[in-house]
C-alpha cells in the first residue's frame, strides 16, 4: 500500500482505481489508516475510544428523543398509570386514548387533519410556483434595477412577521377572509416566502447556462425555457421548498391563531391548544395521543425526505 | 452563509442597465411584485403610520404622535417582556450553538453512522415548534411530570417547573436549546471545508487538539458561526408559539414567559390595541435590524473569511 501514489501530479490518464485512490476528497489521514503505522499502536485501543464514543452519542442521542418516545408509550397507557410509570413498554395496549381523543373537541379530529391539509396543500403549491418563477428571473433575466431587487428580496427574508400582521390582519378583515384559508394560501401564491425565491435561485444559478442558450438559439422563449428546461432540472430544489413549505405550515401557529378563530375552521395547531382548555389538566392521554397524531405527517416526510431536508440546510441555513 | 455574501455581493455591484428581458422579466416577477407590494411593504407602512395612532379597528385611526412609543417605556409588563425575551435570546443562543458545534465535532470526520446520528439530532428542529411538543414540554416540567419522577427516584422533591415563576422561563430555553439539530447540520457542512491537511500539519508541530480548535477549528469556521448566530438571533428574538402555549397564552407565571411577541400579540388581538401593537412591533424590528447591524460590524474583527 504504501507505494500508492498520492502526489496531486499525479496524471488523470492513470487507470481508474488510481484515479479513485487519489480523488480529492480523500484525506491523508484516510491512506494513513492503511497504512500500518507505528504511532498508532501506541496509543491505547483506538477500538474502545471508538466504541466509548458511539456508546455515548447513543446515550445522548436516547436522551434527546426520550421525551417523545415517552410520549409515544404514555399515549397508550390509560390515564391513571402516565404518571406512575416513567418507563418506556407500557405494560398494557390501551386505544382508549385515540378513541376519546379524536372526538373530544366539537368536530372529530380529522376535520381538524383536513383543514390543516388544505392549508398545507396551497401553501405548497403556491410557493413552487410564485417562487421559482422569481426565481427564474432573479437567476437568468437581465433586468433595469435587479441587483436592487434581489437586495430587497433579500431582506424580506428577515423581516419579522410581527411588524406586518397587524395592517394584515386589517386588510384581510377588509377583504372579509377571516375564518378563510384564503389569509394563509394567497400570499404564498405572491412568493412572499422569499427564502424559498433565494434557495431556486442558487440552485438555478448552478445549472449550465448553454442549455438555455442553446434553447434560445431553436427559437424557444422564456416561458418553455423555464417549464421545458430549468424546472426537469431543478427537482432536488423543487423537493426542498415543498418539504420545507410543508413542515413550517404543518407546524405554524402564530397566524393560524389569528386568522382563524372558528372552530370549523380549526386546524390541527389550534385544535390541539383547544384541547387543553376544553379538558381539564388530568386527561393527558387523550392529549398525547392527537400530539402524536399531529406529528406524524411530519416524521413521515421526514423519513422519506431527509436527504432534500439536510441539503436544503447545508447550502442556504435554514431551520 | 451564501445569503450574506449575497447582501455583501450586492452592495457593491454596479447598476445593471441593461434592459435585456424586461417584458419577460415583468411577467414572471408578477405574482413577487403583486405580494411585495400588497403584503409586505404596504403592511410594512401602514404599522409605521398606525404606530402614531390610536386604533382598535372599530373607529377610524387617530393620530396621537410618540404617544406609543412614551407609553412603552411607561409600560412595566412590556418592559418585563424585553426583559424576558433579552434573558431568553442570551442564555438560550449561545448554549444552542455550543451544543451544535460541539456535535457537529463529535459526528466529523468519517464516522460510522454518522447518518444515522444526524438524523436522530435532527429530529427534534423539526419538531421543536409544534404546539405538539410545546405540550409535551408542559408535561414534562409540571409537578408531576417526567422530570421529577426522575428526580424522586434520587430522593429529590421538584417543583412544578411549568408553573414556577424562576423556572419557567428555563424549560423554555432547554427546549430551544434541544432544537440545537438544524445548526449543527450547518456546521457539518463548514467542518467537511476544513482541509484536513491542516490538523495533520498542526499535529506534527505538536499542537494540542484544544489548541488546534482555537487556532484552526474556530477561525476557518468562524463565517459559519457568525451566519448561525445572526440566523439564531432573530429566531428567538420572534420566539412565540412555546410560550403561549405552555403559560396557556398568558405569558404567566406572573408574567415570567411573557416574550416580546406574545404581550405584542394580546395588545393587538385580545385588546385590540391595535396602534400600541404597531408601535411595539416597530420597536422589535428596530431591536432585529441594529443586532444584524451589530453583528455584521462585529464579524469584520472575528470573522475570516478565506478568499
Amino acid at each position: 500500500m504504501t507505494d500508492t501514489p498520492v502526489r496531486p501530479d499525479a496524471h488523470t490518464e492513470t487507470t481508474t482505481t488510481t484515479a479513485q485512490r487519489i480523488r480529492p476528497e480523500r484525506t491523508l489521514s484516510e491512506v494513513a489508516a492503511e497504512v500500518p503505522d507505528v504511532r498508532r499502536k501506541r496509543r491505547v485501543g483506538p477500538r474502545t475510544r471508538r466504541l466509548i464514543k458511539h456508546l455515548l452519542l447513543i446515550g445522548f442521542g436516547l436522551i434527546m428523543l426520550y421525551p417523545l418516545l415517552w410520549m409515544l408509550s404514555s399515549s397508550f397507557k390509560p390515564n391513571e398509570i402516565i404518571f406512575r410509570e416513567p418507563g418506556l413498554i407500557p405494560s398494557e395496549i390501551d386505544l382508549t386514548n385515540y378513541t376519546a381523543g379524536w372526538n373530544a373537541l366539537l368536530h372529530p379530529f380529522s376535520h381538524y387533519l383536513m383543514n390543516s391539509a388544505i392549508v398545507v396543500m396551497g401553501s405548497v403549491l403556491g410557493n413552487l410556483i410564485s417562487c421559482s418563477m422569481a426565481a427564474y428571473a432573479f437567476a437568468r433575466l437581465k433586468f433595469r434595477g435587479r441587483p436592487l431587487w434581489f437586495a430587497i428580496m433579500l431582506m424580506t427574508i428577515m423581516l419579522p412577521i410581527h411588524v406586518i400582521i397587524v395592517p394584515q390582519y386589517i386588510l384581510f378583515s377588509q377583504l372579509e377572509w377571516i375564518n378563510t384559508f384564503l389569509p394563509l394560501i394567497v400570499p404564498k401564491l405572491l412568493a412572499t416566502d422569499a427564502f424559498f425565491i433565494f434557495l431556486m435561485v442558487q440552485f438555478f444559478r448552478g445549472l449550465p447556462k448553454e442549455l438555455d442558450e442553446a434553447a434560445r438559439l431553436d427559437g424557444c422563449g422564456h416561458g418553455r425555457i423555464f417549464l421545458r428546461i430549468m424546472l426537469p432540472l431543478s427537482l432536488p430544489a423543487l423537493a426542498t421548498t415543498a418539504i420545507f413549505t410543508f413542515i413550517w405550515t404543518w407546524n405554524d401557529f402564530f397566524s393560524q391563531l389569528i386568522f382563524l378563530t372558528r372552530p370549523d375552521m380549526y386546524t390541527v395547531p389550534i385544535a390541539l391548544r383547544t384541547f387543553l382548555d376544553a379538558t381539564s389538566n388530568s386527561s393527558w392521554g387523550p392529549l398525547f395521543a392527537m400530539s402524536i397524531v399531529s406529528l406524524i405527517p411530519i416524521f413521515f416526510v421526514f423519513l422519506f425526505g431527509q436527504k432534500y431536508l439536510v441539503k436544503g440546510i447545508a447550502t442556504t441555513g435554514i431551520k | 452563509m451564501a445569503m450574506i455574501q449575497e447582501v455583501a455581493k450586492t452592495r457593491h455591484a454596479s447598476r445593471e442597465t441593461r434592459k435585456g428581458d424586461g417584458k419577460a422579466a415583468a411577467v414572471f416577477l408578477a405574482p413577487w411584485f403583486i405580494g411585495l407590494g400588497l403584503i409586505t411593504a404596504f403592511p410594512l407602512l401602514a404599522s409605521l403610520y398606525l404606530s402614531f395612532t390610536d386604533y382598535s379597528l372599530l373607529e377610524p385611526p387617530n393620530w396621537v404622535g410618540i404617544e406609543n412609543y412614551q407609553r412603552m417605556f411607561e409600560d412595566a409588563r412590556w418592559i418585563q417582556s424585553l426583559g424576558v425575551t433579552f434573558r431568553y435570546v442570551f442564555f438560550s443562543v449561545p448554549l444552542q450553538l455550543a451544543m451544535a458545534l460541539m456535535l457537529a465535532m463529535a459526528l466529523d470526520k468519517g464516522l460510522r453512522g454518522l447518518a444515522f446520528y444526524r438524523s436522530i439530532y435532527y429530529l427534534p428542529s423539526l419538531l421543536g415548534g409544534s404546539v405538539a411538543i410545546a405540550l409535551l414540554w408542559r408535561q414534562v416540567f409540571g409537578a408531576d411530570g417526567l422530570v421529577n419522577q426522575f428526580l424522586a427516584y434520587f430522593g429529590i422533591q421538584g417543583y412544578g417547573w411549568v408553573s414556577h415563576p424562576d423556572y419557567a422561563l428555563g424549560t423554555l430555553m432547554i427546549l430551544n436549546v434541544w432544537t440545537f439539530g438544524a445548526p449543527m447540520v450547518i456546521f457539518l457542512a463548514g467542518l467537511r471545508q476544513v482541509p484536513t491537511m491542516y490538523y495533520e500539519a498542526a499535529s506534527i508541530d505538536g499542537a494540542s487538539k484544544v489548541r488546534q480548535f482555537f487556532s484552526i477549528t474556530i477561525p476557518l469556521l468562524s463565517p459559519i458561526i457568525f451566519f448561525n448566530l445572526v440566523l439564531q438571533l432573530i429566531g428567538a428574538f420572534q420566539a412565540f408559539t412555546q410560550a403561549f402555549v405552555v403559560s396557556g397564552g398568558t405569558g404567566g407565571p406572573i408574567d415570567s414567559t411573557l416574550f416580546y411577541t406574545l404581550y405584542l400579540y394580546q395588545q393587538g388581538f385580545k385588546s385590540f390595541d391595535m396602534g400600541y401593537a404597531s408601535a411595539m412591533a416597530w420597536f422589535l424590528l428596530l431591536i432585529v435590524a441594529c443586532l444584524t447591524a451589530v453583528n455584521f460590524f462585529a464579524s469584520k474583527y472575528w470573522v475570516f473569511y478565506d478568499d
